[in-house]
């Protein structure tokens, strides 16, 4: 199976790792010309192909968004058809209430199953993953047990949150942004919201 | 050679009783702080920018010109200069104002902020966050060259053959990096050094930046030049002593911060995983954080480190009481380590 790590920035390389570490073949792509970063590539997750986002996209079984939220209007959104997207992203600043990216990422990229999970994660949380609790949301039965899958691999406990809608509790704010919490705090805390 | 520095927001510290001391107070008080430093032996001592009621520090160059004029041999410099809502050419002179005022004792820290609150100040947008940085870094590389300079960007006027003065000699100019590795390879391309803002989780996690650095810079045909750390920490003479003065303190401003960006409310678990061998804060005994220095700085091949001490609430007493023992006890032991 192949994933396109889309931003090569904070997080991008960081999830990379840990499914080059899984197994898993790894397209990242940051903005423009991939030269740019190759260095990074190689240092920072070494394994992985530095390619242009739309190549690492026509290739990948599952595509993950780790680029910052005011950059994903900039990209294509046609070809995410057919694809399996995890949405990492969060609204920065916090918005005052959560506004759901996942649900405007869905909107926007049409035909693409989203599939939200491990934004409530910091990067410097997730290597290693341990067997921590991660909340997937997502509408798409077959994308949600693709994406849980692939957590799994790679070292995660996912615990179904719910539709995509959902992923707000997922959100900066929520009690379980941000912490390490383990399978029984989650599943209890998506217990009391519904 | 190795230099050990210190690192303050300026948070505004309190009496005796919990009382916050004013602003003007607090401000003095770092003059204090940084004149000490210098008597105990450190070899730098940085103000980070900030522009909130716990945070007064907005000015640090100010400050910095007042220790400059108490002491002879500590560099002075920031820890960070928010640039990207600044204006280049302002820091270019400010920076260049302190140096000629401390004898050439000034460096610069340059960061994209942590802490967003001057970008509504100065009338920037947050969205604008990386262009605004990318293109002031590129600006200030510029005069630091020295001599006139003719510049065209987005961000503020253009320079045509402009004198921007004064000339002095030039100042050590660092990047502050927390965790994006596109501002590794940038200090690298502008022959900056790289100062990595270490403040959660596994310090030996930025290993990789520090071989990125150093590839990137021997690909850009640069010589080497210094990696440095600046991690938060307390010191006290016992290392429950240290944890039980820092833990209420710390809560209290992760816990506000939190509301604000999103992090995690600590919990006594966290904490003791932050001030044990794998998280990121320097707080205990003289003895543990040295050891906890010396094997970080080895392990990232750094040959600078600047602890980040103080936290709104703390007394200015127990500052000095932090930098005395950092002076004078942690120093020489890691010192002695990495020998």
């Amino acid at each position: 199976m192949k994933i396109a790590v889309l931003g090569a920035g904070h997080v991008g390389p960081v999830i990379a790792r840990l499914a080059l570490a899984a197994g898993y073949e790894v397209g990242i792509a940051g903005s423009g010309d991939p030269a740019r970063i190759e260095m990074i590539t190689e240092f920072l997750a070494p394994g992985a192909v530095a390619l242009p986002a739309a190549d690492a996209v026509a290739d990948a079984d599952l595509v993950v968004l780790a680029i910052p939220w005011h950059r994903f209007p900039t990209l294509e959104p046609g070809m995410f058809a057919g694809k399996v997207v995890i949405d990492s992203m969060n609204h920065w600043p916090p918005a005052e209430a959560p506004l759901g990216t996942s649900e405007e990422v869905a909107r926007r990229l049409v035909g693409a199953d989203v599939v939200k999970t491990l934004n409530h994660v910091a990067y410097q949380d997730m290597e290693p993953a341990g067997g921590r609790a991660v909340g997937i949301a997502g509408d798409s039965p077959d994308a949600v047990r693709a994406v849980a899958e692939f957590l799994e691999h790679i070292g995660f406990d996912p615990v179904p949150v719910g539709p995509l809608a959902a992923g707000r509790l997922l959100e900066p704010g929520s009690p379980v942004f941000g912490v390490a919490a383990r399978r029984q705090e989650f599943e209890n805390f998506i217990k009391e919201q519904s | 050679m190795t230099t050990f520095g210190l690192d303050t927001f300026g948070d505004v510290t309190h009496d005796a009783s919990g009382t916050p001391l004013t602003h003007a107070q607090t401000i003095r008080n770092v003059v204090e702080q940084g004149v000490l430093a210098d008597q105990v032996g450190l070899g730098f001592f940085g103000i980070g920018e900030h522009h909130t009621p716990d945070m007064p520090l907005s000015a640090a160059d100010v400050v910095l010109a007042a220790i400059a004029a108490r002491t002879s041999s500590i560099h002075l410099g920031s820890a960070v200069t928010v640039l990207s809502s600044d204006d280049p050419v302002r820091v270019y002179q400010r920076f260049s104002t302190l140096n000629a005022v401390s004898d050439g004792r000034a460096e610069v820290i340059l960061g994209r902020g942590s802490s967003v609150d001057s970008f509504p100040l100065f009338g920037y947008d947050l969205a604008d966050y990386e262009d605004l940085f990318e293109e002031k870094t590129h600006l200030f590389a510029e005069l630091l060259k020295g001599g006139p300079i003719t510049w065209q960007g987005k961000t503020r006027a253009s320079l045509h053959e402009q004198d921007v003065v004064p000339y002095t000699e030039p100042f050590p100019t660092w990047i502050g990096v927390g965790g994006s590795p596109q501002s590794v390879v940038r200090a690298a391309s502008y022959g900056f050094s790289l100062m990595l803002a270490i403040i959660g989780g596994h310090p030996g996690r930025f290993a990789p930046f520090s071989e990125l650095y150093q590839h990137a810079l021997e690909k850009f045909g640069r010589d080497p030049l210094p990696i440095g750390i600046h991690s938060p920490g307390h010191v006290a003479p016992t290392d429950e002593e240290a944890r039980e003065e820092f833990w209420p303190h710390y809560l209290d401003m992760i816990g506000r911060l939190g509301r604000t960006r999103g992090f995690a409310t600590p919990t006594p678990e966290s904490y003791a995983h932050e001030v044990g061998p794998h998280g990121a804060l320097f707080v205990g005994s003289p003895e543990t954080v040295a050891e906890k220095m010396a094997r970080t700085m080895k392990k990232l091949g750094a040959s600078r480190f600047d602890l980040k001490y103080g936290i709104g609430g703390l007394s200015h007493e127990s500052l000095m009481r932090t930098i005395e023992l950092y002076g004078t006890k942690v120093v020489p032991m890691v010192r002695d380590m990495l020998a």
